[in-house]
């Protein structure tokens, strides 16, 4: 076998763990806290994919992507807070009613997207300082794909940092264990749900900038990517951050690796075995969640 | 009814003409695209090159003295929408003939219904071969007129390693299939061959085996956004066009001005027409079409068919004298050449268009150059000889 073709794979793999980490992240946060499986996740890749080729219209040049990402995660997430306070809040007691109004959501925007983007997709153009690549030990490395593998380790590292040491982050850690004592003890859990829920749909806002440097963004841009970022939440063990980390690996290089030997698509029906095996043999996911609220 | 004093004359006259010649009563023909979702890109353009061909028409007197009304309905993207409307066309509106279609699986799901209303369907864009049906009036190309075209081509210009790579359905499985016998055939090597899902953006694994096998061309059977992340990831792994040039069979001109022709210039794609055809013909045509529709708008290939779809239409009507679908397609199957943007084009007795392939290369302005084309027309043939052995399509 070629083994520039496997090493190439392997990058791929880690580049296709970052997509797959960034549109999860906030699936999980949002499943972890408040039990919501938000159905409209991948609109918000899509409106950040909209709104960073948006900005490049205002911003063009070579750093017009910079400024794209705050403007996708801050667009991508308003869009959460409205349909966290309009929708979600009200319906949070039943989880099926979630899952269909926020399908409802997702068609809505996608409609929208459409009447007002045209069916066909739009494009965003890389700066050139994100053009071309390398060729390293006999992996060809696109700048691009890098790029979007730092901007998920950044990503991922600042929810830690926010997590671990803010005082939100001790919040949400105190509502994720027990919902009705953090209550109790005064905590306003309507704003610490609000606050990830606006997090989560920010970071898919992220991810549709990295997204738009790949391919064209387009009304169901978001549907590619929404799959395999549910399988990556449930083997990750739902609402768990390193789970989905390690999740997020684990099929992006399965996915990449499985690649050499097979089609794309008949990878993407490898990968959903592959899923359905791991939860077998181990049905709490990667790390199993301590989370009281999953008790029930 | 009529509340312009000025048309009363003209009604009465219509009114007292009427019982004297039945045939001043308008004919009703349906025409079936997709005006909404994903397929509404392509197909409203062809909608409109076929209502301009029908308004031409009638500008000039109408078909057998009878003016031509369009009924048009909304196919949606949808193949059960295409089966549903296409019934109520025939059976509500009584439509003598009905204009449309364009994906594979849209004509597949209307296929029953002309058949068991015994109706005709004008169908316009190139396909896959291996169906032939009375029922239906197939003008786009059959693969013998396009992909095995461009194979010839490549294989004269000494491509010998050949790289399939297409969306994951009905389309580019039966011309990869083609593709794969007349490739051993012709004793050249395919290196590789890829399906990506339909709309599929991740071409990673697409693009590294490219670089792993080396081919001389890459003939490309990806449909409608996949090709820009193709195309894209492709560039990122700095394989222009220059290196490993890729041949297309579904990017046309329309498709070329959205994707952004930087990203696809230098590439190839065959079809049986180009807008940049050189032709008196086709200028008038591009001309009038422009005027109408717009400086901007681009003219493609299934435009094309489906403009000449309604004047073919009307050549075998006149010819039958008579608008019943059996007679009409019986007289299109048998029918001299006509004039069109194409040049003059006439049907094979299988009901299909003998035409000539073109190769065209893209320019940075989105339209194609035309550096090759067959030698002569090529007589439509469905079933590939060496994919599809023995069978042929014989109607009547």
């Amino acid at each position: 076998m070629d083994s520039a073709l496997v090493l190439t794979q392997i990058f791929n793999g880690f580049s296709l763990a970052s997509l797959y980490l960034l549109a999860a992240l906030g699936l999980a946060l949002s499943f972890g806290l408040m039990r919501v499986i938000n159905m409209a996740h991948g609109e918000m890749l899509m409106l950040g994919g909209y709104l960073a080729y948006l900005t490049l219209l205002a911003v063009p040049g070579p750093m017009g992507i910079l400024v794209a990402m705050p403007v996708a995660f801050a667009g991508a997430a308003c869009m959460g807070g409205v349909i966290q306070i309009g929708l979600v809040r009200h319906l949070s007691a039943r989880p099926l009613d979630t899952l269909l109004a926020t399908w409802g959501v997702s068609l809505i925007l996608q409609q929208a997207a459409r009447s007002l983007f045209g069916a066909i997709g739009v494009d965003v153009t890389a700066p050139a300082w994100l053009d071309g690549g390398f060729t390293l030990a006999g992996a060809n490395v696109p700048s691009s794909r890098l790029f979007i593998l730092a901007v998920a380790a950044a990503v991922l590292a600042a929810l830690a940092l926010v997590l671990a040491r803010t005082r939100i982050g001790l919040l949400v850690r105190a509502v994720n264990q027990d919902r009705m004592m953090a209550a109790a003890t005064g905590i306003d859990v309507r704003r610490v749900d609000l606050a990830m829920f606006c997090l989560g749909t920010g970071i898919a806002g992220l991810a549709g900038v990295v997204l738009a440097l790949l391919g064209p963004v387009t009304p169901n841009v978001g549907q590619s990517y929404i799959v395999p970022a549910f399988l990556v939440v449930v083997m990750g063990g739902l609402g768990s951050i390193v789970g989905t980390t390690v999740a997020a690996l684990l099929l992006g290089l399965f996915s990449a690796l499985a690649q050499i030997f097979v089609d794309v698509s008949v990878a993407q029906v490898l990968l959903l075995a592959f899923v359905i095996l791991f939860i077998q043999v181990r049905p709490q996911g990667v790390i199993a969640s301590r989370s009281r609220a999953l008790d029930a | 009814m009529i509340s312009s004093p000025k048309r009363l004359p003209l009604a009465v006259a219509a009114l007292l003409g009427a019982t004297a010649a039945q045939g001043a009563e308008p004919v009703k023909v349906g025409v079936l695209q997709s005006l909404s979702g994903t397929m509404a890109i392509s197909e409203v353009t062809v909608k409109n090159a076929e209502i301009m061909a029908i308004d031409e028409i009638n500008a000039k007197g109408g078909v057998m003295g009878r003016r031509i009304v369009a009924i048009v309905e909304d196919g949606a993207s949808d193949p059960a929408t295409f089966a549903q409307k296409a019934g109520k066309l025939i059976q509500q509106q009584q439509v003598a003939t009905v204009f449309g279609g364009w994906t594979s699986a849209s004509r597949k799901a209307m296929l029953p219904v002309f058949q068991r209303t015994n109706n005709l369907l004008w169908y316009p864009v190139q396909f896959e071969g291996n169906e032939c049906s009375p029922n239906i009036i197939y003008t786009g190309a059959q693969p013998n007129q396009q992909i095995v075209p461009a194979l010839n081509w490549a294989a004269q210009k000494g491509r010998k390693r050949y790289f399939l790579v297409g969306s994951d359905y009905v389309f580019p499985r039966t011309a990869n299939l083609i593709l794969k016998k007349q490739i051993a055939a012709r004793k050249l090597a395919v290196v590789g061959e890829e399906y990506v899902p339909l709309g599929g953006t991740d071409f990673s694994a697409v693009v590294a085996k490219i670089r792993a096998a080396k081919p001389d061309i890459i003939f490309s059977t990806l449909n409608g956004d996949s090709n820009v992340s193709f195309f894209k990831q492709m560039a990122a792994a700095g394989l222009s066009s220059a290196q490993i040039p890729v041949m297309s069979f579904s990017i046309a001109e329309q498709e070329a001005q959205a994707m952004g022709p930087q990203l696809v210039k230098g590439s190839y794609a065959t079809w049986n027409y180009f807008q940049s055809m050189p032709t008196p013909a086709n200028r008038a045509f591009v001309a009038a079409y422009k005027k109408r529709f717009g400086a901007g708008a681009a003219i493609t290939d299934p435009m094309v068919h489906g403009y000449v779809n309604v004047y073919l239409w009307k050549a075998a009507v006149e010819k039958a004298r008579s608008f019943d679908p059996t007679a009409v397609r019986k007289a299109a199957a048998a029918m001299p050449a006509i004039p069109s943007p194409m040049g003059p084009v006439r049907l094979a007795g299988n009901q299909s268009l003998h035409q000539r392939a073109y190769v065209g290369q893209l320019d940075p302005a989105g339209q194609f150059r035309i550096i090759s084309r067959s030698d002569q027309e090529i007589a439509p043939n469905p079933y590939d000889r060496l994919a599809f052995p023995g069978k042929t399509c014989t109607l009547n």
